[in-house]
């Protein structure tokens, strides 16, 4: 299987990508717990930014609203572990075909009625606020007052209920986000990519080529949310805790993306990358500030503003293209 | 000798402006039919009709024997109708091979095979060297080609060519004109193109049909219709006469 995965790639490529993986296999090994904590959270942004790439990056459809198909899995994981106790796996057996299901509503709407564009942005967030506003008045999830994971000292680490300390998440994001990596390979480079990219370049171009750009848009809407699904379970069991108005959040939708973004829209590394990137040096700035004891709220968001703002100016295709490029693995990444 | 295109009394109207008036032709299978006029004559709303980027208000199009006029542009595509665009729209940020597996890969659905097939296209529309090149940095002579190349890759029975001669120096065109001969001699593909380029028309088409103002005032062969007074006076211009 990795021969398979390795073909295509050059020498050189091949390397460092076994390097950076040896990296964060070997990372928890040398790092404290609050240095995996925040490996953890950057690569759950590796993750989703990779789950909402294939729908923008590949398929050129814009979504502003990914944190409903977090937030939905998330309670639906959570709900079948607390009430029936469930545990996470199954739980995502069923989170995924309700995050597919909601694409897919999402996707009809939008592309049966010809809601393109901004408006389709729109629309995606307009759904991801329903949702919040919904789960808030909703008694079966606990509404507005939050649905709490039982936490316990546990003397071992259980993969199977998903209960344990941080350096068994640490490895269960890591598996996931290697995991989509290689299944936005295959499908970049598949039939269904081909065609994802043309929509992307030229919609009507690629109804000319006798593409059926309504089914393939509607696939991408699909997988991208089945994908977004597993960060859903995975952020319910490692906070432990859901409230509606945190994990609907539209800053939860922007988190997803700024990644993507940095590290280049439509690239299968620039996600990771850009994860990287913008979550660690904010959280190496705000092991900063509280070293020096600064104190100011909103640093990390003028932070993020700034490096959007860079990257836009200077490297409008995000740093991926441009770093790919320096390490000779140009040909690679296309 | 069955049609393979026909077309029969098709209209179409923009609010007031008739743009299409009543044109009925047949396109016989392995033809290679030209449709010319002056600008706003109506062929690229015809050509939108046929290729279902646009429905038509009144008549009939069918294609081998069977009504097209309700079908998306894709259905129409995956018919076997494809068709260039006159403001050519390659996909441009994908490579010039790419851009040619996308078309390749209706009739295949294994991506190693459809480059194959891609490349033998390249070859043959001589853009195979520059292959690994985003469509963006071509110059439009050779996005032309490679439109040409796109819509040939979905293997089309029709291909509808909308004006790939225009703004191409006299010698690229001579090349064209060869590839398309070619084309339609050894695959039997049945060409209708619209062009302004009359040395392409004369060298190309068997037969040709003359729009003025969305009605069809003439058609017939080349040299005949460089001939029909009605033409030279609405088109062509006395000097060509």
């Amino acid at each position: 299987m990795i021969a398979r995965f390795a073909g295509g790639l050059s020498r050189r490529a091949a390397l460092l990508l076994a390097v950076v993986l040896l990296a964060l296999l070997i990372a928890p090994w040398i790092a404290n717990d609050y240095f995996v904590t925040v490996l953890i959270l950057i690569l759950y942004l590796a993750y989703t930014g990779q789950a909402w790439n294939i729908m923008m990056g590949f398929a050129g459809q814009l979504s502003l609203g990914h944190a409903i198909y977090v937030g939905l899995s998330a309670y639906v994981a959570a709900v079948l572990f607390t009430r029936f106790g469930i545990g996470p796996w199954i739980g995502l057996l069923a989170a995924i075909p309700v995050a597919a299901a909601c694409g897919a509503i999402i996707g009809f709407l939008a592309f049966r009625f010809g809601v393109a564009g901004v408006y389709f942005a729109i629309l995606t967030i307009a759904f991801a606020e329903f949702a919040r506003i919904g789960f808030d008045h909703l008694d079966v999830v606990n509404a507005s007052a939050g649905l709490f994971l039982p936490v316990a000292q546990y003397a071992h680490n259980d993969l199977w209920r998903l209960r344990g300390d941080p350096t068994m998440f640490y490895y269960v994001i890591l598996a996931a986000t290697v995991l989509a990596f290689v299944l936005c390979r295959a499908l970049r480079s598949s039939r269904i990519g081909y065609y994802w990219l043309a929509i992307r370049e030229d919609e009507q171009a690629a109804r000319a080529a006798g593409i059926d750009t309504f089914r393939y848009k509607m696939y991408a809407v699909m997988i991208s949310a089945a994908v977004t699904s597993f960060g859903g379970v995975f952020y319910a069991f490692f906070y432990n805790n859901l409230f509606p108005e945190q994990v609907f959040n539209i800053s939860r939708s922007i988190e997803i993306i700024l990644g993507s973004v940095i590290g280049g829209v439509g690239t299968l590394f620039g996600p990771i990358l850009g994860a990287f990137v913008l979550t660690g040096l904010a959280e190496t700035l705000n092991s900063a500030m509280l070293y020096f004891g600064i104190d100011l709220p909103g640093a990390k968001q003028v932070f993020y503003g700034i490096c959007l703002l860079l990257v836009v100016v200077a490297l409008p295709n995000g740093i991926w293209p441009w770093l790919a490029r320096r390490l000779g693995v140009a040909e690679d990444s296309r | 000798m069955t049609a393979l295109l026909a077309l029969d009394t098709v209209s179409k109207r923009f609010r007031g402006l008739v743009a299409v008036d009543r044109v009925s032709f047949t396109v016989p299978d392995g033809e290679i039919f030209a449709v010319i006029g002056p600008n706003g004559a109506g062929k690229t709303t015809l050509f939108n009709m046929i290729a279902g980027a646009m429905a038509s208000d009144d008549g009939l199009i069918s294609f081998a024997g069977a009504p097209i006029d309700r079908l998306t542009s894709d259905a129409v595509c995956r018919r076997g109708i494809a068709r260039t665009f006159q403001i050519v729209r390659p996909f441009p940020a994908l490579s010039v091979e790419d851009n040619v597996i996308v078309g390749a890969l209706l009739h295949r659905r294994n991506v190693y095979a459809a480059r194959e097939f891609a490349r033998a296209l390249l070859r043959r529309l001589e853009l195979f060297d520059k292959r690994n090149r985003m469509a963006s940095t071509l110059t439009l002579p050779d996005r032309k080609r490679l439109e040409v190349a796109r819509a040939l890759a979905t293997e089309p029975r029709l291909l509808l060519l909308d004006e790939v001669m225009a703004g191409l120096r006299p010698t690229e065109t001579d090349r064209m004109v060869a590839i398309l001969k070619e084309l339609n001699r050894e695959t039997g593909l049945t060409i209708v193109l619209i062009e302004h380029v009359m040395r392409a028309v004369m060298a190309l088409a068997s037969r040709v049909l003359v729009l003025d103002h969305g009605i069809a005032i003439a058609s017939g062969s080349p040299a005949a219709i460089v001939r029909d007074p009605a033409v030279v006076k609405s088109y062509l211009g006395a000097e060509m006469a």
